[in-house]
This record gives C-alpha cells, structure tokens and sequence, in this order.
C-alpha cells in the first residue's frame, strides 16, 4: 500500500490537507478516492487573465477554490506616492482596468476634485456621463462576448467586437485614443467633443438598440445557454453584501442598489433611469443568468441616458475649471465611490499638501468581486467553474493593480 | 444618522475603546459626498468588538464595508482605515485604527465582514500589519518570499530576488 499522503503537492501554498479515501468496486478492487488538487491557470483561457485558482476537487464536486492574483501587480500605488503631480496619475488609472478605462479615471479625478472643492462646469459633466456610459456598453460587451465563449458559443464574440469597434471609433474621433484616453482631466477634459460627435453617436444608439434584441436572441435566451447558466453559481444576496460584492454581480443577486443613485454624483439624479435588478427569471436569483441580463439591460439603460444627455448637453468651455497648480490642503483626505463597470471603484487619497498625494488606495470593483469566488463555486461542479468565474467578469489589471 | 450621533452611541457603549473624533481638513457636513470624511478613532484590539455592533445594531446596520486600506503616516505610526455604509439606512462612517510600527498588531475583522479577507491580506502584504484572528494571512498580491513591505515610506527594494536584479 503506497503512503498516500506522500500524493500531495509539496508546495501547496495554503495548509489544506486533501481527505483520504477508498472505496471498492464491483470486481472487488481497491480504489483511492481521495481529493485532488488541480491548478486552473495563471495562463487558462477562460481564465480572463492571470489568475490562477487552486481547486480541490472530488470526483467532479468543487470541495475548496483558492485564487491566487499578483501576477500582474505593477505597484500602482507605490507609483501614485512617487509622482511628481496628480495629473500624472490619471494614464496610470486608465490601465488598471483596461476594459473599461474611461470610468477609472473619471473615479481618481473626481476624488481629486472633491479634494480640491472645484465645480466643473455643466457642459464637463454631461460630457463625461456621456463617455462613461459609451465606456459601460463597450465594456459590458466584452464581459457578454467572452461569456459566450465561456459557456460554448463563439459567434456573439465577433457580434460584440463589431459593436465595440464602434464605440471605440466615437473615442477616437474624441480623444484619439481608442482603449486608453487620459480624456478626463482634473475640472475639465483634454478636448471638446469633435463637431460631428453627436451625429454619430445618435447613429449608434438607434443601430444598437436592434443588436441588443439580436444578442437576446442570440445568446441570452438561447435553450442551450439557460440551460448551462441557469441555477448555476447563485450568490445569495446576504453573502453578496457581506462581501461587498458591488455592480452588475450584486444587482444580479436582486439587490437595488446602484451608486449612480444611492450615493450621487456628476449629473446622473438629473436623468431618468432605474437600476437593473436580477429576479431569478429562468432559475435562481443571482445565478449566472441573472449577472449575464442585468449587464445585457444596463446596455439598454446606458443607451437611454446618453440619448437623454446628448439632448440636454449644454454650451461651455470644458477646460475652464481646470486648475493650474494642484496642491490639496496638508492632512486633506477623501475617499470618493463611483459606479464603474463592474462595480463600486473607490479612490481613497491623503494629500500631505505636497504636489502629489500621500497615499493613493484604490478599491477595485474586480478585486473584491473575485473575493467571493470560493463562497459561491463550493459545492458546484467543475464544468461550471469556467462559467461562474466568468459571469464575475473580471480584469485582472484590476485585480492585481 | 450623523457621525455625531453615531459616535455619541459608540462612546456609550464601549467608552475608552474609542479615542477621539476629528473632522478632516476636506471635511465640513455640506453634503452627502464629504460627510464620509468624518472619522472615529478606535482601539485597534477592540476593532471587532465594535464592528459587530455596527453591523447588528438595528440603529446602524453598516452591512457593507466599502474599503479597507493601510496607511504609513510617515511618523512611526500605522494605521488601517475603514470605510463603512449601510445599504438600510444609507448612511456612511469612517474608522480609524493607529499601532506603532514596532508593534503592528491590529484585530481581524474579517469575521464581520468577509470582503475584509483579501483587503486586510493585502495591509500585511503592504504594510507588514499583523492582522490578530485572521483566517488566511498570507501575502496576496507579492510573492510569498518578498523581503520586505513596500507601501512603507522607509522601504528599500531588496537587490535581488532568486539571482535575478531587481531594481531596474
């Protein structure tokens, strides 16, 4: 009889002690079934990056999930204590979620300005709800697109991409810059919207609003892919919130809360709109399904508060806030949430009075959505490890900072 | 509910655990957005205790813990500082615990809520705070054989790491 415990990887990072077993089969042999150890990642596909998970299984049944993230971590705060002034900052918080880079650096500028106490001017806000809103559907195309490959459909990936290639365009005529924009400045904007902005991006609301039924069609209600989302995954909403789970995942476990409305900033109480929630529509709330339809409906809503912003856009100078010398006062500190794509990115700055900040923390929405990963796959099968991490929809940019 | 209210309660109940309330420079009471600058000083060995009565007490119900972050004040002292809210009553407070940094030890509080895990996995990792009561503290984001806790303002970035050069 071998030592099974001589089995075990010698260098599992964690003090988890796989359970040993045997069991007889019909012929009479003996058999181990003992837990197994398997490593998905750091360079899995659908792993959306390098992450890797360390997953104990049984058979088929996940007993224990443990992510291990850094592989991207490049010190991004380390780096905001050493820059000379914060405008410097915001191309570094354009790659920590690169997907969706507009709403990350209009969370760090919007702290900076709170800190600052400047009011940007009327026409600064609607333009930048507008981008961010663009940024959210390019974003959450991403998340749709790969989810489909995630879960065996390849077609609505290249749909998406199509779709996205037209928001980057608007970004590009804006800003020139198609993934990473340093757009949004501290109390203003690097450009004003081109002349034949609006045009366009009327044009692209009234051709994606029929994508967005196509993409139901497609994927959403696809037999097959209820059928492997569905009751798979569920977050219950009081697990969700004691993980602080934030975005599309914990509207997608039925709870209302959207920071756009519950805890307002820029222009977005002037708008009608109403968070998306999931209700458990083809099996339980908060399965996959849920997470996957509450980002296909935020689509819908991101289109109607940029058709709402486009009308009510006012005259101004976008540059006319912006300050020349940005110098908080010494010991001034804020933390300032905003909604991003996936979730609530918070920015936590202590000025020392000094031209760059003292200490930056940023609160990615990815980071601690993945933290919950574990409480949710326990208990589930393999096969659906792939979709339940991916209906999490990570960036590990973010992840990792 | 104000930070007033709120640390008027607190002072009741757990009275010396709570060392002093201070309006921050960016501060004022203006509206919803700075309120949360307003921040408690607690015990950094009574942190848990006082969680859970944030959370359970039926006047407060901060469920969700927004951030959690380190800071190194650059004058001997650490400190972790928690942003908390309530999705009922939605209201917002901040909490502030101080340790030395020869003595870094500050109470989990991952228990209460589980979104503090990774965050106070990432406080060890960066700033070297040993977090008492926690389930899991291993570095998270740097390897396990990093010398050395960066976010710290006397930190010198160790010259090699497996024979390989480090600072570039």
């Amino acid at each position: 009889m071998i030592d099974l415990t001589m089995l075990q990887p010698p260098t599992l990072p964690t003090d988890y002690t796989v359970k040993l077993g045997h069991t007889k089969t019909s012929t009479g042999k003996t058999i181990r079934t003992e837990e197994m150890i398997v490593n998905m990642g750091p360079q899995h596909p659908s792993t959306h990056g390098v992450l890797r998970l360390e997953i104990v299984i049984d058979g088929e049944i996940i007993v224990d999930c443990i992510p291990h993230i850094g592989y991207l971590h490049r010190c991004f705060e380390k780096h905001c204590e050493q820059m000379t002034n914060y405008q410097q900052i915001i191309p570094y918080a354009d790659r920590m979620d690169y997907c969706s880079a507009m709403t990350n650096e209009w969370a760090f500028v919007l702290a900076v300005e709170r800190l600052l106490k400047i009011e940007v001017p009327e026409r600064v806000e609607y333009i930048r709800v507008i981008m961010a809103e663009l940024q959210r559907i390019a974003s959450h195309l991403i998340a749709v697109g790969t989810y489909g490959i995630d879960s065996g459909a390849f077609t609505p990936f290249l749909y998406t991409f199509i779709d996205r290639e037209k928001i980057l365009d608007l970004f590009e005529m804006t800003c020139g810059a198609r993934l990473l924009y340093n757009y949004i400045w501290i109390g203003g904007l690097s450009h004003d919207l081109p002349p034949n902005f609006i045009g366009q991006a009327k044009d692209f609301i009234t051709y994606f609003h029929p994508r967005i039924t196509m993409l139901n069609d497609l994927l959403t209600y696809n037999e097959i892919f209820v059928k492997r989302t569905a009751n798979v995954g569920v977050l219950p909403k009081d697990v969700a919130i004691n993980f602080a789970v934030s975005g599309p995942q914990l509207r997608g476990s039925g709870v209302n809360w959207d920071l756009r409305r519950d805890d307002p900033y820029s222009i977005y109480h002037k708008l009608e709109w109403q968070p998306q929630i999931g209700k458990g529509e083809v099996g339980t709330v908060g399965d996959c399904w849920d997470r996957h339809i509450v980002r296909m409906r935020e689509m819908e809503q991101s289109l109607n508060i940029i058709e709402q912003a486009l009308a009510a856009l006012p005259e101004g100078n976008v540059k006319a806030a912006i300050p020349k010398r940005i110098r908080p006062e010494k010991d001034a500190e804020i933390y300032v949430r905003t909604e991003a794509s996936r979730g609530e990115l918070g920015y936590y700055i202590i000025s020392d009075g000094t031209t760059s900040p003292f200490r930056v923390k940023a609160r990615g929405p990815a980071f601690v959505n993945l933290s919950v990963l574990p409480e949710i796959v326990r208990g589930g099968l393999i096969a659906d490890l792939v979709l339940t991490a991916g209906s999490i929809d990570i960036v590990l940019g973010e992840v990792d900072r | 509910m104000t930070a007033q209210e709120i640390f008027d309660i607190l002072k009741i109940r757990f009275g010396d655990a709570l060392i002093e309330e201070k309006l921050s420079a960016a501060g004022g009471s203006a509206s919803v957005g700075y309120a949360m600058q307003v921040w408690i000083n607690i015990a950094p060995d009574k942190a848990k205790e006082i969680s859970f009565f944030l959370r359970d007490d039926s006047a407060m119900q901060f469920d969700y813990l927004s951030c959690l972050s380190g800071v190194d004040y650059n004058n001997g002292t650490l400190g972790i500082v928690y942003h908390l809210s309530s999705m009922v009553h939605k209201h917002k407070i901040v909490l502030k615990t101080f340790c030395t940094k020869e003595n870094p030890h500050v109470q989990s509080v991952s228990d209460v809520w589980g979104t503090a895990n990774w965050h106070e996995r990432e406080v060890f990792d960066l700033f070297g705070i040993v977090i008492d009561g926690h389930p899991d503290l291993r570095r998270i984001l740097l390897p396990d054989d990093w010398e050395g806790n960066p976010l710290r303002k006397d930190y010198k970035v160790q010259e090699f790491y497996h024979g390989m050069k480090v600072p570039y």
